[in-house]
Protein backbone atom coordinates (compact mmCIF):
# COMPACT_ATOMS: atom_id res chain seq x y z
CA UNK A 1 0.00 0.00 0.00
CA UNK A 2 1.13 3.56 -0.69
CA UNK A 3 0.08 6.88 0.23
CA UNK A 4 -1.40 8.49 -3.05
CA UNK A 5 -3.14 12.25 -2.69
CA UNK A 6 -3.70 11.44 0.69
CA UNK A 7 -5.43 7.89 -0.05
CA UNK A 8 -4.15 4.54 0.90
CA UNK A 9 -3.83 2.47 -2.10
CA UNK A 10 -2.39 -0.74 -3.29
CA UNK A 11 0.13 -0.76 -6.15
CA UNK A 12 -0.97 -4.30 -7.03
CA UNK A 13 -3.09 -6.94 -6.10
CA UNK A 14 -1.33 -10.17 -7.56
CA UNK A 15 1.41 -9.35 -9.97
CA UNK A 16 1.85 -5.48 -11.31
CA UNK A 17 2.89 -7.02 -14.68
CA UNK A 18 0.05 -9.85 -14.70
CA UNK A 19 -2.14 -6.83 -14.22
CA UNK A 20 -1.50 -5.15 -16.61
CA UNK A 21 -1.22 -7.70 -19.42
CA UNK A 22 -4.82 -8.50 -18.06
CA UNK A 23 -6.34 -5.70 -19.12
CA UNK A 24 -4.97 -5.36 -22.31
CA UNK A 25 -5.73 -8.97 -23.30
CA UNK A 26 -8.71 -9.11 -21.40
CA UNK A 27 -10.36 -6.93 -18.52
CA UNK A 28 -9.28 -5.31 -15.08
CA UNK A 29 -10.80 -3.16 -12.43
CA UNK A 30 -8.87 0.51 -10.60
CA UNK A 31 -10.53 1.70 -7.86
CA UNK A 32 -10.09 5.13 -8.88
CA UNK A 33 -12.45 6.57 -6.09
CA UNK A 34 -9.52 8.89 -5.18
CA UNK A 35 -10.28 11.02 -7.98
CA UNK A 36 -12.23 14.52 -7.41
CA UNK A 37 -16.10 14.77 -8.75
CA UNK A 38 -17.68 17.69 -9.14
CA UNK A 39 -20.96 19.16 -10.30
CA UNK A 40 -20.84 22.54 -11.86
CA UNK A 41 -24.78 24.02 -11.79
CA UNK A 42 -26.30 27.15 -12.84
CA UNK A 43 -27.33 29.18 -15.97
CA UNK A 44 -23.87 30.67 -15.82
CA UNK A 45 -22.10 27.21 -16.07
CA UNK A 46 -21.17 27.45 -19.77
CA UNK A 47 -19.78 30.97 -19.94
CA UNK A 48 -17.65 30.07 -16.93
CA UNK A 49 -16.15 26.97 -18.30
CA UNK A 50 -15.27 28.76 -21.30
CA UNK A 51 -13.46 31.12 -19.23
CA UNK A 52 -11.91 28.35 -17.27
CA UNK A 53 -11.07 25.74 -19.35
CA UNK A 54 -7.78 25.81 -22.49
CA UNK A 55 -10.47 22.96 -24.59
CA UNK A 56 -13.47 24.86 -25.73
CA UNK A 57 -16.72 23.37 -23.85
CA UNK A 58 -18.18 25.29 -26.82
CA UNK A 59 -17.36 21.91 -28.81
CA UNK A 60 -19.69 19.92 -26.11
CA UNK A 61 -22.99 19.97 -27.80
CA UNK A 62 -24.50 16.67 -27.61
CA UNK A 63 -25.66 15.87 -23.52
CA UNK A 64 -23.25 13.18 -22.05
CA UNK A 65 -19.97 14.21 -24.09
CA UNK A 66 -16.62 14.26 -22.59
CA UNK A 67 -13.93 16.67 -23.10
CA UNK A 68 -10.29 16.63 -22.04
CA UNK A 69 -8.63 20.14 -21.01
CA UNK A 70 -6.14 21.75 -18.78
CA UNK A 71 -7.13 23.83 -16.44
CA UNK A 72 -4.18 26.56 -16.67
CA UNK A 73 -3.09 29.85 -14.42
CA UNK A 74 -2.67 33.16 -15.88
CA UNK A 75 0.87 32.45 -17.13
CA UNK A 76 -0.22 29.36 -18.80
CA UNK A 77 1.11 26.82 -16.59
CA UNK A 78 -0.93 23.81 -15.78
CA UNK A 79 -3.12 24.12 -12.41
CA UNK A 80 -4.92 20.56 -13.46
CA UNK A 81 -5.78 17.94 -16.00
CA UNK A 82 -9.48 16.97 -16.17
CA UNK A 83 -12.46 15.76 -18.55
CA UNK A 84 -15.89 17.59 -18.12
CA UNK A 85 -19.03 16.51 -18.78
CA UNK A 86 -21.78 18.11 -20.47
CA UNK A 87 -25.06 16.67 -18.80
CA UNK A 88 -27.31 19.41 -19.82
CA UNK A 89 -26.99 23.39 -20.10
CA UNK A 90 -27.05 23.96 -16.51
CA UNK A 91 -24.91 21.04 -15.43
CA UNK A 92 -21.65 19.90 -16.22
CA UNK A 93 -19.27 17.29 -14.59
CA UNK A 94 -16.02 17.26 -13.60
CA UNK A 95 -13.24 15.10 -12.81
CA UNK A 96 -10.33 15.85 -11.38
CA UNK A 97 -7.02 14.88 -10.20
CA UNK A 98 -6.42 13.65 -6.35
CA UNK A 99 -3.23 15.01 -5.49
CA UNK A 100 -4.44 18.67 -6.97
CA UNK A 101 -8.57 18.19 -5.27
CA UNK A 102 -8.41 21.37 -2.81
CA UNK A 103 -6.09 23.29 -4.86
CA UNK A 104 -8.53 22.66 -7.81
CA UNK A 105 -11.81 23.41 -5.79
CA UNK A 106 -10.30 26.99 -3.92
CA UNK A 107 -10.01 28.36 -7.23
CA UNK A 108 -12.92 27.00 -9.29
CA UNK A 109 -14.87 28.51 -6.34
CA UNK A 110 -13.21 31.70 -6.42
CA UNK A 111 -13.93 31.90 -10.21
CA UNK A 112 -17.64 30.36 -10.13
CA UNK A 113 -18.69 32.77 -7.37
CA UNK A 114 -19.43 36.20 -9.68
CA UNK A 115 -21.16 33.72 -12.35
CA UNK A 116 -23.42 32.41 -9.50
CA UNK A 117 -22.30 28.63 -10.47
CA UNK A 118 -22.39 25.60 -7.97
CA UNK A 119 -19.93 23.80 -7.47
CA UNK A 120 -20.61 20.35 -5.44
CA UNK A 121 -18.09 17.67 -4.56
CA UNK A 122 -19.44 14.40 -4.41
CA UNK A 123 -17.57 12.39 -1.89
CA UNK A 124 -20.60 10.62 -2.14
CA UNK A 125 -19.57 8.92 -5.35
CA UNK A 126 -17.23 6.46 -5.50
CA UNK A 127 -15.68 5.20 -9.24
CA UNK A 128 -14.44 1.77 -10.89
CA UNK A 129 -12.42 1.89 -14.08
CA UNK A 130 -13.06 -1.13 -15.62
CA UNK A 131 -10.74 -1.43 -19.13
CA UNK A 132 -9.68 -4.00 -21.63
CA UNK A 133 -11.13 -5.43 -24.57
CA UNK A 134 -14.08 -7.24 -22.95
CA UNK A 135 -14.40 -4.78 -20.43
CA UNK A 136 -17.81 -3.78 -21.20
CA UNK A 137 -19.40 -6.61 -21.96
CA UNK A 138 -18.01 -7.72 -18.70
CA UNK A 139 -19.47 -4.65 -16.68
CA UNK A 140 -22.87 -4.38 -18.51
CA UNK A 141 -23.44 -7.81 -16.95
CA UNK A 142 -23.64 -6.24 -13.70
CA UNK A 143 -26.79 -3.86 -15.21
CA UNK A 144 -30.44 -4.78 -15.77
CA UNK A 145 -30.79 -5.45 -19.16
CA UNK A 146 -31.80 -2.29 -20.37
CA UNK A 147 -29.41 0.16 -18.67
CA UNK A 148 -26.72 -2.82 -20.06
CA UNK A 149 -28.03 -2.04 -23.67
CA UNK A 150 -27.76 1.76 -23.19
CA UNK A 151 -24.24 1.69 -21.65
CA UNK A 152 -22.73 -1.00 -24.69
CA UNK A 153 -24.29 2.05 -26.80
CA UNK A 154 -22.84 4.93 -25.73
CA UNK A 155 -19.79 5.59 -28.44
CA UNK A 156 -16.54 6.90 -27.18
CA UNK A 157 -15.85 9.64 -24.90
CA UNK A 158 -19.38 9.58 -23.97
CA UNK A 159 -21.14 9.07 -20.38
CA UNK A 160 -24.17 9.10 -19.37
CA UNK A 161 -26.60 8.53 -15.55
CA UNK A 162 -28.02 4.69 -16.26
CA UNK A 163 -30.01 4.28 -13.14
CA UNK A 164 -27.81 5.00 -9.68
CA UNK A 165 -24.71 4.71 -11.84
CA UNK A 166 -23.06 7.40 -14.33
CA UNK A 167 -21.32 5.06 -16.40
CA UNK A 168 -18.76 6.87 -19.41
CA UNK A 169 -16.90 5.18 -21.78
CA UNK A 170 -13.76 6.58 -21.44
CA UNK A 171 -10.15 5.64 -19.14
CA UNK A 172 -6.40 5.41 -19.06
CA UNK A 173 -5.13 2.81 -20.38
CA UNK A 174 -5.54 2.96 -24.07
CA UNK A 175 -7.83 0.47 -23.92
CA UNK A 176 -12.33 0.48 -24.54
CA UNK A 177 -13.53 0.39 -21.50
CA UNK A 178 -16.01 2.25 -18.59
CA UNK A 179 -15.66 4.35 -15.81
CA UNK A 180 -18.33 4.18 -13.32
CA UNK A 181 -19.21 6.50 -10.84
CA UNK A 182 -21.65 4.72 -8.41
CA UNK A 183 -22.80 5.48 -4.67
CA UNK A 184 -20.06 4.29 -2.73
CA UNK A 185 -22.17 1.39 -0.98
CA UNK A 186 -22.25 -0.31 -4.40
CA UNK A 187 -18.53 -0.34 -5.20
CA UNK A 188 -17.96 -3.42 -2.84
CA UNK A 189 -20.12 -5.36 -4.82
CA UNK A 190 -19.39 -4.11 -8.12
CA UNK A 191 -15.87 -5.33 -7.46
CA UNK A 192 -16.73 -8.53 -6.31
CA UNK A 193 -19.31 -8.93 -9.11
CA UNK A 194 -16.45 -8.63 -11.49
CA UNK A 195 -13.92 -10.67 -10.07
CA UNK A 196 -16.66 -13.37 -9.99
CA UNK A 197 -16.54 -12.53 -13.82
CA UNK A 198 -13.02 -12.79 -14.37
CA UNK A 199 -12.02 -9.26 -14.34
CA UNK A 200 -8.90 -9.03 -12.77
CA UNK A 201 -8.20 -6.34 -9.89
CA UNK A 202 -5.60 -4.20 -10.64
CA UNK A 203 -3.66 -1.55 -9.08
CA UNK A 204 -2.16 1.71 -9.02
CA UNK A 205 1.51 0.30 -10.24
CA UNK A 206 -0.47 -1.40 -13.12
CA UNK A 207 -2.41 2.14 -14.00
CA UNK A 208 0.90 3.39 -14.47
CA UNK A 209 2.80 1.26 -16.96
CA UNK A 210 -0.61 1.15 -19.12
CA UNK A 211 -1.18 4.96 -18.83
CA UNK A 212 2.51 5.26 -20.11
CA UNK A 213 2.14 2.83 -22.93
CA UNK A 214 -0.60 4.60 -24.19
CA UNK A 215 1.34 8.19 -24.09
CA UNK A 216 -1.23 9.55 -21.56
CA UNK A 217 0.38 12.38 -19.17
CA UNK A 218 0.72 12.14 -15.25
CA UNK A 219 -0.26 15.43 -13.79
CA UNK A 220 2.90 15.94 -11.61
CA UNK A 221 4.80 14.11 -13.12
CA UNK A 222 5.17 15.37 -17.08
CA UNK A 223 3.24 18.70 -16.32
CA UNK A 224 2.70 20.89 -13.45
CA UNK A 225 1.72 25.08 -12.59
CA UNK A 226 6.00 25.55 -13.88
CA UNK A 227 5.49 23.93 -17.35
CA UNK A 228 2.55 25.09 -20.53
CA UNK A 229 0.50 22.62 -22.16
CA UNK A 230 2.72 23.22 -25.51
CA UNK A 231 5.99 21.66 -23.76
CA UNK A 232 3.72 18.96 -22.28
CA UNK A 233 2.69 17.69 -25.13
CA UNK A 234 -1.11 18.62 -24.44
CA UNK A 235 -1.24 21.42 -27.09
CA UNK A 236 -3.80 19.60 -28.80
CA UNK A 237 -6.11 20.44 -26.09
CA UNK A 238 -5.69 24.38 -26.06
CA UNK A 239 -8.14 25.74 -27.83
CA UNK A 240 -6.85 29.04 -29.33
CA UNK A 241 -10.27 29.36 -31.83
CA UNK A 242 -12.30 30.74 -31.69
CA UNK A 243 -9.88 33.89 -30.77
CA UNK A 244 -12.68 35.61 -29.01
CA UNK A 245 -12.63 33.01 -26.06
CA UNK A 246 -10.91 34.71 -23.70
CA UNK A 247 -10.02 32.22 -21.15
CA UNK A 248 -7.64 31.65 -18.34
CA UNK A 249 -3.81 31.69 -19.45
CA UNK A 250 -4.55 32.64 -23.12
CA UNK A 251 -2.42 35.63 -22.86
CA UNK A 252 0.71 33.59 -21.73
CA UNK A 253 0.01 30.84 -24.31
CA UNK A 254 -0.67 33.04 -27.76
CA UNK A 255 3.13 34.29 -28.09
CA UNK A 256 4.29 30.41 -27.76
CA UNK A 257 1.42 29.31 -29.50
CA UNK A 258 2.71 32.15 -32.67
CA UNK A 259 6.83 31.89 -31.62
CA UNK A 260 7.13 27.78 -30.64
CA UNK A 261 8.71 26.53 -27.31
CA UNK A 262 11.69 26.14 -26.80
CA UNK A 263 10.72 22.09 -25.12
CA UNK A 264 8.86 19.24 -25.81
CA UNK A 265 7.67 16.39 -24.47
CA UNK A 266 8.64 13.12 -26.90
CA UNK A 267 8.55 9.25 -26.25
CA UNK A 268 11.89 7.24 -25.59
CA UNK A 269 12.01 4.28 -26.60
CA UNK A 270 15.24 2.42 -24.88
CA UNK A 271 17.63 0.65 -26.95
CA UNK A 272 19.51 -1.27 -24.23
CA UNK A 273 18.50 -2.81 -21.27
CA UNK A 274 17.70 -1.03 -18.05
CA UNK A 275 15.18 1.05 -16.76
CA UNK A 276 14.51 4.65 -17.32
CA UNK A 277 13.15 6.37 -14.82
CA UNK A 278 11.60 10.15 -13.92
CA UNK A 279 14.69 12.52 -13.07
CA UNK A 280 17.21 10.79 -15.41
CA UNK A 281 19.41 12.86 -17.50
CA UNK A 282 18.76 13.14 -20.98
CA UNK A 283 21.29 14.01 -23.62
CA UNK A 284 20.93 15.70 -27.11
CA UNK A 285 23.88 15.84 -28.61
CA UNK A 286 24.27 19.64 -30.00
CA UNK A 287 20.29 20.59 -29.09
CA UNK A 288 21.20 20.30 -25.23
CA UNK A 289 19.99 18.65 -22.47
CA UNK A 290 16.72 17.33 -20.71
CA UNK A 291 15.21 15.13 -18.53
CA UNK A 292 13.28 12.08 -18.46
CA UNK A 293 9.12 12.85 -16.67
CA UNK A 294 8.05 9.29 -16.79
CA UNK A 295 9.77 6.13 -17.00
CA UNK A 296 8.85 2.40 -16.47
CA UNK A 297 9.32 -1.04 -17.57
CA UNK A 298 6.56 -1.60 -20.67
CA UNK A 299 5.49 -5.38 -20.44
CA UNK A 300 3.63 -4.86 -23.52
CA UNK A 301 6.69 -4.15 -25.65
CA UNK A 302 9.44 -5.92 -23.07
CA UNK A 303 12.00 -2.76 -23.04
CA UNK A 304 11.78 0.43 -21.17
CA UNK A 305 9.93 3.61 -22.57
CA UNK A 306 9.58 7.09 -20.72
CA UNK A 307 8.22 10.26 -21.40
CA UNK A 308 11.18 13.12 -21.40
CA UNK A 309 11.19 17.01 -21.86
CA UNK A 310 13.65 17.78 -24.45
CA UNK A 311 14.89 20.62 -26.55
CA UNK A 312 12.49 21.60 -29.50
CA UNK A 313 15.69 20.66 -31.93
CA UNK A 314 15.78 17.06 -30.22
CA UNK A 315 16.82 14.55 -33.28
CA UNK A 316 15.66 10.98 -33.60
CA UNK A 317 18.22 9.91 -31.11
CA UNK A 318 19.37 10.47 -27.44
CA UNK A 319 21.51 9.01 -24.41
CA UNK A 320 20.14 8.93 -21.33
CA UNK A 321 22.49 8.56 -18.26
CA UNK A 322 21.74 5.70 -15.70
CA UNK A 323 24.04 5.73 -12.70
CA UNK A 324 26.45 7.21 -14.51
CA UNK A 325 26.40 4.94 -17.45
CA UNK A 326 24.93 6.57 -20.74
CA UNK A 327 22.70 4.51 -22.53
CA UNK A 328 21.15 5.00 -26.29
CA UNK A 329 17.41 5.76 -26.68
CA UNK A 330 15.57 6.51 -29.83
CA UNK A 331 13.19 9.87 -29.85
CA UNK A 332 9.47 8.81 -30.60
CA UNK A 333 5.76 9.82 -30.82
CA UNK A 334 3.82 8.00 -27.76
CA UNK A 335 1.31 6.74 -27.93
CA UNK A 336 3.50 3.22 -27.56
CA UNK A 337 0.79 1.04 -27.27
CA UNK A 338 -2.85 1.38 -28.52
CA UNK A 339 -5.56 -1.10 -27.97
CA UNK A 340 -3.24 -4.23 -27.54
CA UNK A 341 -0.93 -3.42 -30.50
CA UNK A 342 2.53 -1.91 -30.48
CA UNK A 343 2.54 1.40 -32.50
CA UNK A 344 6.34 1.21 -32.14
CA UNK B 1 4.91 -15.45 5.22
CA UNK B 2 8.17 -15.36 3.74
CA UNK B 3 10.08 -17.97 3.26
CA UNK B 4 13.64 -17.89 5.50
CA UNK B 5 15.62 -21.00 4.80
CA UNK B 6 17.90 -22.04 8.21
CA UNK B 7 21.17 -22.61 6.99
CA UNK B 8 21.70 -19.17 5.30
CA UNK B 9 23.28 -16.34 6.91
CA UNK B 10 21.48 -12.46 6.39
CA UNK B 11 21.66 -9.14 6.44
CA UNK B 12 19.48 -6.56 7.65
CA UNK B 13 19.06 -4.92 4.32
CA UNK B 14 17.58 -8.49 3.00
CA UNK B 15 20.70 -10.31 1.59
CA UNK B 16 21.44 -13.58 2.22
CA UNK B 17 24.56 -15.35 2.30
CA UNK B 18 25.66 -19.24 1.76
CA UNK B 19 28.86 -20.93 2.63
CA UNK B 20 30.01 -23.30 -0.44
CA UNK B 21 32.40 -25.30 1.32
CA UNK B 22 35.67 -24.14 -0.95
CA UNK B 23 35.96 -20.54 0.69
CA UNK B 24 33.56 -18.62 -1.33
CA UNK B 25 29.98 -17.48 -0.92
CA UNK B 26 27.09 -17.27 -2.77
CA UNK B 27 24.80 -14.24 -2.59
CA UNK B 28 21.56 -12.93 -3.18
CA UNK B 29 18.48 -11.32 -1.97
CA UNK B 30 15.55 -12.64 0.54
CA UNK B 31 11.90 -13.75 -1.09
CA UNK B 32 10.99 -11.30 1.14
CA UNK B 33 12.78 -8.75 -0.42
CA UNK B 34 11.58 -9.87 -3.88
CA UNK B 35 8.19 -9.70 -2.66
CA UNK B 36 8.59 -6.09 -1.56
CA UNK B 37 9.97 -5.23 -5.11
CA UNK B 38 7.47 -6.90 -6.83
CA UNK B 39 8.42 -8.04 -11.02
CA UNK B 40 11.84 -8.14 -11.97
CA UNK B 41 12.61 -6.70 -15.32
CA UNK B 42 16.23 -5.74 -14.92
CA UNK B 43 19.27 -6.86 -12.88
CA UNK B 44 22.65 -6.05 -12.52
CA UNK B 45 25.51 -7.71 -11.00
CA UNK B 46 28.70 -7.14 -11.09
CA UNK B 47 31.77 -8.51 -12.85
CA UNK B 48 34.50 -11.51 -11.81
CA UNK B 49 37.69 -9.54 -10.34
CA UNK B 50 35.75 -6.94 -8.84
CA UNK B 51 37.02 -5.51 -5.13
CA UNK B 52 34.52 -4.84 -3.19
CA UNK B 53 33.85 -3.26 0.71
CA UNK B 54 31.41 -4.28 3.11
CA UNK B 55 27.94 -2.54 3.19
CA UNK B 56 28.89 -1.42 -0.82
CA UNK B 57 26.28 -1.19 -3.66
CA UNK B 58 27.56 -4.10 -6.10
CA UNK B 59 24.64 -5.19 -7.47
CA UNK B 60 21.34 -3.49 -8.80
CA UNK B 61 17.95 -5.52 -9.01
CA UNK B 62 14.86 -3.38 -10.89
CA UNK B 63 11.61 -4.06 -10.53
CA UNK B 64 8.63 -2.32 -12.53
CA UNK B 65 8.12 0.40 -9.38
CA UNK B 66 11.64 0.71 -8.65
CA UNK B 67 15.46 0.39 -8.43
CA UNK B 68 17.00 -1.09 -5.56
CA UNK B 69 20.61 -1.42 -4.31
CA UNK B 70 21.91 -4.86 -3.41
CA UNK B 71 24.97 -4.25 -0.90
CA UNK B 72 28.09 -6.73 -0.66
CA UNK B 73 27.71 -8.22 2.87
CA UNK B 74 31.08 -9.09 3.36
CA UNK B 75 34.36 -7.71 2.32
CA UNK B 76 35.99 -9.71 -0.83
CA UNK B 77 36.66 -10.23 -4.55
CA UNK B 78 33.84 -11.67 -7.10
CA UNK B 79 34.09 -14.44 -8.61
CA UNK B 80 31.38 -14.21 -10.42
CA UNK B 81 27.94 -12.59 -10.92
CA UNK B 82 25.10 -14.90 -12.26
CA UNK B 83 25.38 -14.65 -16.35
CA UNK B 84 21.46 -16.03 -16.73
CA UNK B 85 20.02 -12.99 -14.96
CA UNK B 86 20.34 -10.96 -17.66
CA UNK B 87 17.93 -12.26 -19.97
CA UNK B 88 15.87 -14.09 -17.21
CA UNK B 89 15.68 -11.29 -14.03
CA UNK B 90 12.61 -12.70 -13.30
CA UNK B 91 14.32 -15.97 -11.92
CA UNK B 92 15.08 -13.73 -8.46
CA UNK B 93 11.45 -13.50 -8.08
CA UNK B 94 10.92 -17.47 -8.74
CA UNK B 95 13.91 -18.87 -6.71
CA UNK B 96 15.58 -16.50 -4.87
CA UNK B 97 17.55 -19.15 -2.49
CA UNK B 98 18.81 -21.17 -6.23
CA UNK B 99 18.82 -19.94 -9.33
CA UNK B 100 18.09 -16.84 -8.68
CA UNK B 101 21.39 -16.09 -7.00
CA UNK B 102 23.02 -12.82 -7.67
CA UNK B 103 26.99 -12.94 -7.29
CA UNK B 104 29.45 -15.47 -5.51
CA UNK B 105 32.31 -13.65 -3.86
CA UNK B 106 35.87 -14.25 -1.88
CA UNK B 107 35.66 -12.78 1.24
CA UNK B 108 38.66 -11.05 2.61
CA UNK B 109 41.31 -12.28 4.95
CA UNK B 110 39.34 -11.74 8.57
CA UNK B 111 36.27 -10.35 6.99
CA UNK B 112 33.23 -13.51 7.31
CA UNK B 113 33.96 -13.03 11.05
CA UNK B 114 34.08 -9.70 10.99
CA UNK B 115 30.54 -9.27 9.04
CA UNK B 116 27.76 -8.66 11.38
CA UNK B 117 25.40 -11.46 9.35
CA UNK B 118 22.20 -13.06 10.81
CA UNK B 119 20.76 -16.23 11.69
CA UNK B 120 17.64 -17.36 10.57
CA UNK B 121 15.94 -17.15 13.69
CA UNK B 122 17.02 -13.56 13.86
CA UNK B 123 16.79 -12.51 10.29
CA UNK B 124 12.89 -13.75 10.98
CA UNK B 125 12.93 -11.19 13.80
CA UNK B 126 14.15 -7.88 11.28
CA UNK B 127 10.89 -9.47 8.92
CA UNK B 128 8.66 -9.46 12.24
CA UNK B 129 9.63 -5.94 13.60
CA UNK B 130 9.20 -4.51 9.76
CA UNK B 131 5.47 -5.88 9.96
CA UNK B 132 6.88 -8.68 7.46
Amino acid sequence: MVDFGGWDMPVQYSSQIGEHHAVRRAAGVFDVSHMGVLDLRGQGVRPFLLQLLANDVGKLRVPGKALYSCMLNERGGVLDDLIVYYLNDYWFRMVVNAGTRDKDLTWIREHARPLAVEVTERTDLAMLAIQGPEARTKAAQLMPPSEAAAALALGPFVGRELGRWFVARTGYTGEDGFEIMMPAADAVPAWRGLNSLGVASCGLGARDTLRLEAGMNLYGNDMDESTDPFESGLGWTVALAPPERDFIGRAALEPIAREGSARKLVGLLLEERGVLRAHQKVLAAAAGEGEITSGTYSPTLERSIALARVPASTGARVQVEIRGKLLGARVVKPPFVRAGQSLI
Amino acid sequence: MSNVPADLRYTKSHEWVRALGDGTVEIGITDHAQHELGDLVFVEVPEAGRTVKADEPCAVVESVKAASDVYAPIAGEITAGNPKLAAEPEMVNADPYGEGWLMRLKPSPGALAAAALLSATEYQKVLDAEGG
